[in-house]
């Protein structure tokens, strides 16, 4: 096989590694977009907040320790205890339950039946907040993301295929993991939306709020529950991203890249979550791998956008939206 | 008129009319600067099926929305059982028993049929979240013991045959009839439908007024129910509220409101369709 070839197949394998990132937070904002119509901004913040909050759980350290010492002069940051990934992980969960339960009762309780861009404001308001929450609770330092996950290249697929075409392909183990664990999350949400009764309750608020009401299901309650599932999502995301990069604001970023994945998937569609996230993360690094270099490189900054546009002109539905029909 | 203050009376056709369950209570309902519902009361007893008729605009749907829990009036009480309910929002008020259908339905388009159907269970499904994911086996039987009364219920109205079909695709009557399913799969103690024949034709409207009636004689289930066919209206209900223009011109059994020259006086000139 010729070796550009090889070089491209590597390039998008590890272009589905990103994509995959790219798509739970873009599941993230169709969970909630499905069931409230609000365009939730902050979801890339939660993510960010939910890596931070592992590794502070993680590393015993004292939240809003800065605040507190500077107000009693004490000089406190550990509890000198350390947490076992996987409780760290529980907590961590439970944490975003919290915060969801929080938003709804503090934020969107006041402001149903307000038009939608006043919800979306409001999650302007809440991703700035939580930023500086955040970094209130637990500093604004970059920090490590080490929950034991395999890291690094994985020998087997490097050794198969250098034996197989004589060039070792370089995936990283994480990335590996990162896509199994995702898949696995994808497949339980969809079990639990079509075979649960909170389930069902979930998709019918996310059809019509009005006969959601009529056979007695609670919007504030489904409301809490998407808002914790959207929790959890970012709360893996996070994780992820932060194994990968290390936990620091850029990771809030991700979810700027979710908007065209979105646009190319369809606001309210989980397969075309996935999908445009897969087809994003490959095409943004198969086209710096191409045409990057005739044009100066870079081209991962724009490339999802200009993608995301031409999709809003030619099929503004996305690849699995229903066809909007105004009707007049 | 003797018989409407006993305790319980038997009709001509052998049902047994039980005591009042749903009074309402002076209810005045406005929106801004419309009144849609002016200082109305009446009750509506076990067992009986209760007609809202009136022409358009009048206030009937308003009216069926308050007892819902959808609108809250600004005045009055509804008593449910003997007490004041208070306020209350509409999945609440599902919760204790009454189920609705919709003037312009409301169902959940991209569901099955079943799927629709099913919803109309959970009021009766108690499992909670982590006990659903724990205790898969409990949780699962009571996904079967449900499922069970749903299947009963798409017999009764005869829709086995589009089980499985998203409601989205079904023509208008049918969607009708699967918004009735849903409303008595909940097993309702109260049924409130809105208009459930409009736009039908006659062998349509002849079906589903055999559903009501059966539903209210097999389950002994209370109906509160709006309809502008007067033919239909004649034949099904034991009582009629005539309203027009937010107020209330008539009450009392069909044969009573027909005669009643005020409500005479508000059909003539009105067109309906
Ligand atoms: N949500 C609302 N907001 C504002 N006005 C409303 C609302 N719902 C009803 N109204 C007004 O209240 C009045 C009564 O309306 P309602 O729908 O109860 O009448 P109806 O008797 O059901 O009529 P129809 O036979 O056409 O269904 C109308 O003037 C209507 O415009
Ligand atoms: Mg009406």
């Amino acid at each position: 096989m010729p070796d550009q070839l090889l070089f491209a197949i590597e390039v998008a394998l590890n272009g589905l590694m990103t994509g995959v990132l790219y798509a739970l937070v873009a599941l993230g904002f169709v969970l909630i977009f499905k069931a409230s119509g609000v365009f939730n901004y902050a979801q890339g913040v939660m993510a960010l907040f939910a890596a931070m909050t592992l590794v502070g759980i993680q590393k015993g350290q004292v939240p809003f320790a800065h605040l507190i010492n500077s107000i009693f002069g004490t000089d406190i940051h550990h509890f000198g205890w350390h947490v076992p990934s996987i409780i760290a992980i529980i907590l961590t969960a439970g944490v975003m339950v919290l915060f969801a339960w929080i938003v709804e009762r503090y934020i969107l309780k006041h402001l149903v039946n307000q038009p939608e861009i006043i919800l979306f404001m409001a999650t302007i308001g809440l991703t700035y907040f939580m930023e500086g929450f955040g970094d209130l609770m637990w500093g604004a330092d970059l920090k490590r993301l080490d929950v034991g996950l395999p890291q690094g290249i994985n020998d087997m697929i490097d050794i198969t295929t250098a034996e197989w075409f004589g060039y070792g392909f370089f995936i990283d183990n994480l990335d590996i993991v990162a896509t199994i664990i995702a898949a696995i999350l994808v497949a339980g949400l969809i079990l639990f939306s079509q075979y649960t009764k909170q389930g069902r309750a979930m998709r019918a608020v996310a059809d019509d709020h009005q006969a959601a009401l009529s056979v007695g299901i609670s919007l504030r309650f489904i409301w809490v529950l998407v808002w914790s599932l959207a929790g959890f999502v970012a709360l893996v995301a996070g994780m992820m991203w932060g194994a990968k990069s290390g936990v620091q604001f850029s990771l809030s970023l991700i979810a700027l890249k979710a908007l065209p994945v979105l646009m190319l998937g369809g606001f309210t569609s989980i397969p075309g979550a996935i999908v445009g996230g897969l087809i994003i993360g490959v095409g943004e690094k198969l086209f710096e791998f191409s045409i990057g270099p005739l044009i100066g490189g870079a081209t991962e900054n724009w490339f999802a956008y200009v993608l995301a546009l031409l999709f809003l002109v030619f099929r503004p539905q996305g690849l699995f939206g229903e066809k909007i029909i105004e009707r007049v | 008129m003797n018989q409407m203050n006993a305790e319980s009376y038997v009709t001509a056709d052998g049902r047994t009319i039980g005591g009042v369950v749903m009074e309402m209570k002076n209810i005045t309902l406005r929106f801004g600067g419309v009144t849609a519902i002016e200082d109305i009361s009446f009750d509506i007893r076990e067992g009986e099926i209760r007609a809202i008729i009136g022409p358009n605009g009048a206030g009937k749907s308003s009216m069926l929305n308050v007892i819902s829990g959808f609108y809250v009036p600004q005045e009055g009480e509804v008593w449910f059982h003997g007490a004041p309910r208070p306020k209350m929002r509409p999945y609440k008020v599902a919760k204790q028993g009454i189920a609705r259908t919709f003037q312009n339905i409301a169902l959940f388009e991209g569901m099955s049929v079943l799927d629709n159907v099913m919803t109309g269970r959970l009021t009766h499904m108690k499992s909670g979240m982590l006990s659903q994911a724990m205790w898969w086996g409990k949780a699962q039987r009571e996904e079967f013991e449900n499922r069970a009364q749903v299947e009963k219920v798409i017999d009764f109205l005869e829709i086995q045959a589009i089980r499985k079909t998203p409601v989205g695709r079904l023509p208008y009557g049918l969607k009708k009839r699967v918004e009735l399913a849903r409303a008595l799969a909940a097993e309702p103690k109260l049924l409130l439908l809105d208009e459930p024949m409009a736009g039908m034709n006659v062998e349509e409207k002849e079906d589903m007024s055999r559903f009501i009636l059966d539903v209210n004689d097999e389950f002994g289930t209370t109906i509160c129910l709006i309809e502008h066919d007067m033919g239909v209206v004649m034949d099904l209900s034991d009582r009629v509220v005539v309203m027009d223009y937010g107020k209330k011109i008539g009450d009392g059994t069909p044969n009573d409101v027909r005669n009643n020259q005020a409500v005479i006086d508000a059909y003539l000139g009105v067109s309906h369709d």
